[in-house]
């Protein structure tokens, strides 16, 4: 279970992505997991193999816990080997060590599990459970397994060649009860409470478990006696939930917002913040978006905010010491300008993308990658390391008309860059008065990290950057 | 293109930038920047939209025209002419 933040302690195991045989390489999706603040797509480190599945889905665990198994590249199934002797040699070469042991605990021969963890009661219904590897499925059939939560590896495709159709989708949803049907909200809450929702009988529609069941079920386990915490899972019931993505609604909001609330107290217990404010004319920034914008299609525009990220990047590789992090009293400069943007939520909450290395990257693909984070923070699933390893936040709440903002720092990093609305404003320049477009960015600062003088060189580059857009 | 087929996408566009949006209380002489609560990259989705969907040209000047249902279905039309 990677950290997925700070504040972070433990996670869900949501959803598995990959089976066991499935052939993986380092980087790709293999889990979902759910966070106190939103469900993260995870990353796989290593490649090869996926040998066994360690934790079951529903399963809430600490930072650190091994999820899976996965076999060095050598021992794939022939085929699998075949196709994938790129990584599998590279693997080889740069991580001997390691997957080899791992090898041996989980190599096809002695794996003890079936393909995907199941329950005894569950055992006797669909007879030899085929080797879930590939699934036949559209992309419409993917979306709608994925809104309703289930898991595709347990629908039966009807379709040309074992295809799963839409209709067995809704077959699934609505059928045979073999997975539970929950609202968004009891599967949250079944999840804090660590109640298994299998074993919840559900009074909604259609037997839905719905969050008082929950509640019901959950509750001689907050009871004063302890001894009622561990109750042995019933025996004729189905598998805990692949839950689909439940997305910010009900009580995730509030989880979010404690969540939230944690962090910034204790930013505000332990870091002694101080604030810097400056107001910069953004003439020739606009002057510069509007020239560069107008030969291109509307989706290749870039907006504001590329340039405003672009020049605190710039600033802090100027003035790295608002860039890093405050660990064990002292300061951890980042390896690298990695941009923490924060997105409000439509239903409340945000969440924080990272943007890495914008130092080195174009206002352009900065654009880019800021429209494509934000879109997907708000619709859909961020993966794991586009939510961790920032080393400065921008908070820019222009949008919501306001002119600044005076954030709280994310610990452990030691700055927080905010941008105001673009407002027009009189402006004095060499004894003339004339209109013109600002921004008031200011700066949250850890003052155990840096002081004043360091803040107010780090305001006046990015306002020295946005004077020059073109060299951006 | 008509007014009902450009108030069509129009209203598609918005949908489209923000998903579960009510237009259905939504006047056509409202802002729907403001209580659609569209950022500046939700409207650069919703341009985007107009502008694949009918494949018209639509520069940075003439995002003013594009604030209300009412105002956006006439550019489109005038523009498409």
């Amino acid at each position: 279970m990677p950290s997925l933040g700070a504040d972070m302690e433990t996670g869900t195991l949501q959803e598995w992505l990959v089976a066991p045989g499935d052939t993986v390489t380092r980087g790709d999706v293999i889990a979902v997991v759910e966070t106190d603040k939103s469900a993260v797509e995870i990353e796989c480190f290593e490649s090869g193999t996926v040998g066994r599945l360690l934790v079951a889905p529903g399963t809430r665990v600490p930072v650190g816990t091994p999820l899976a198994l996965i076999e060095a590249a050598e021992a794939a199934t022939a085929e699998a080997a075949e196709t994938e002797t790129a990584e599998a040699t590279e693997t080889e070469t740069t991580e001997p060590a390691e997957p080899a042991a791992q090898l041996q605990a989980a190599a096809p021969a002695e794996q003890p599990a079936p393909p995907r963890p199941r329950k005894a009661g569950q055992a006797t219904a669909p007879a030899p459970q085929p080797p879930v590897v590939h699934t036949e499925a559209g992309p419409l059939a993917r979306h709608l397994a994925d809104e309703r939560g289930i898991d595709l590896a347990t629908v039966h495709g009807s379709g040309p060649g074992g295809r799963i159709t839409r209709a067995d989708i809704e077959r699934a949803a609505h059928g045979d009860g073999r997975r539970p049907r929950a609202t968004p909200y009891a599967r949250r809450l079944a999840a804090e409470l660590r109640v298994d929702l299998g074993t919840v009988r559900g009074t909604g529609q259609d037997g839905a478990v719905r969050g008082t069941d929950v509640e019901k079920a959950a509750h001689p386990r907050t009871g004063p006696a302890p001894a009622a915490a561990v109750s042995p899972p019933a025996p004729a019931e189905v598998p805990p939930p692949a839950a689909g993505r439940t997305g910010t609604a009900g009580s995730s909001t509030a989880a979010m917002r404690r969540a939230i609330g944690d962090l910034m107290s204790r930013a505000n217990r332990e870091i002694p913040h101080y604030y810097l404010a400056t107001t910069i004319d953004l003439s020739a920034a606009l002057a510069w978006l509007r020239a560069h914008n107008r030969e291109l299609p509307v989706g290749e525009r870039m907006l504001p905010a590329a340039l405003l990220l672009k020049a605190v990047a710039t600033a802090a590789v100027e003035v790295p010491d608002l860039n890093g992090f405050w660990r064990d009293g002292g300061f951890v400069p980042g390896d690298g300008v990695h941009l923490g943007f924060v997105v409000s939520l439509r239903d409340g909450g945000l969440t924080v993308p990272v943007l890495h290395d914008v130092d080195s990257l174009a206002p352009e693909q900065v654009m880019s990658r800021l429209k494509d984070l934000v879109e997907r923070a708000r619709r859909g699933r961020l993966r794991g390391t586009e939510i961790t390893g920032s080393t400065l936040t921008v908070s820019s709440l222009g949008d919501q008309g306001v002119e600044a903002v005076y954030g709280v720092i994310h610990p452990p990093q030691v700055a927080l860059v905010g941008f105001g609305a673009a407002v027009e404003r009189p402006w004095a320049d060499h004894g003339m008065i004339g209109v013109r477009p600002v921004v008031t960015a200011t700066l949250s600062a850890d003052h155990r990290a840096s002081d004043g003088a360091v803040g107010a060189r780090f305001l006046n580059a990015v306002d020295r950057l946005l004077q020059k857009p073109e060299n951006l | 293109m008509d007014e009902t087929e450009a108030r069509t996408v129009v209203e598609e566009a918005l949908t489209r930038a923000v998903p579960g949006a009510d237009l259905t209380g939504l006047a056509p002489d409202t802002p729907f920047r403001d209580a659609l609560e569209l950022d500046s990259l939700d409207f650069l989705s919703f341009v985007e939209t107009l502008s694949e969907r009918t494949g018209l040209r639509i520069d940075e000047e003439d995002y003013p025209r594009l604030t209300a249902l009412h105002d956006a279905t006439e550019f489109l039309v005038a523009r498409a002419r």
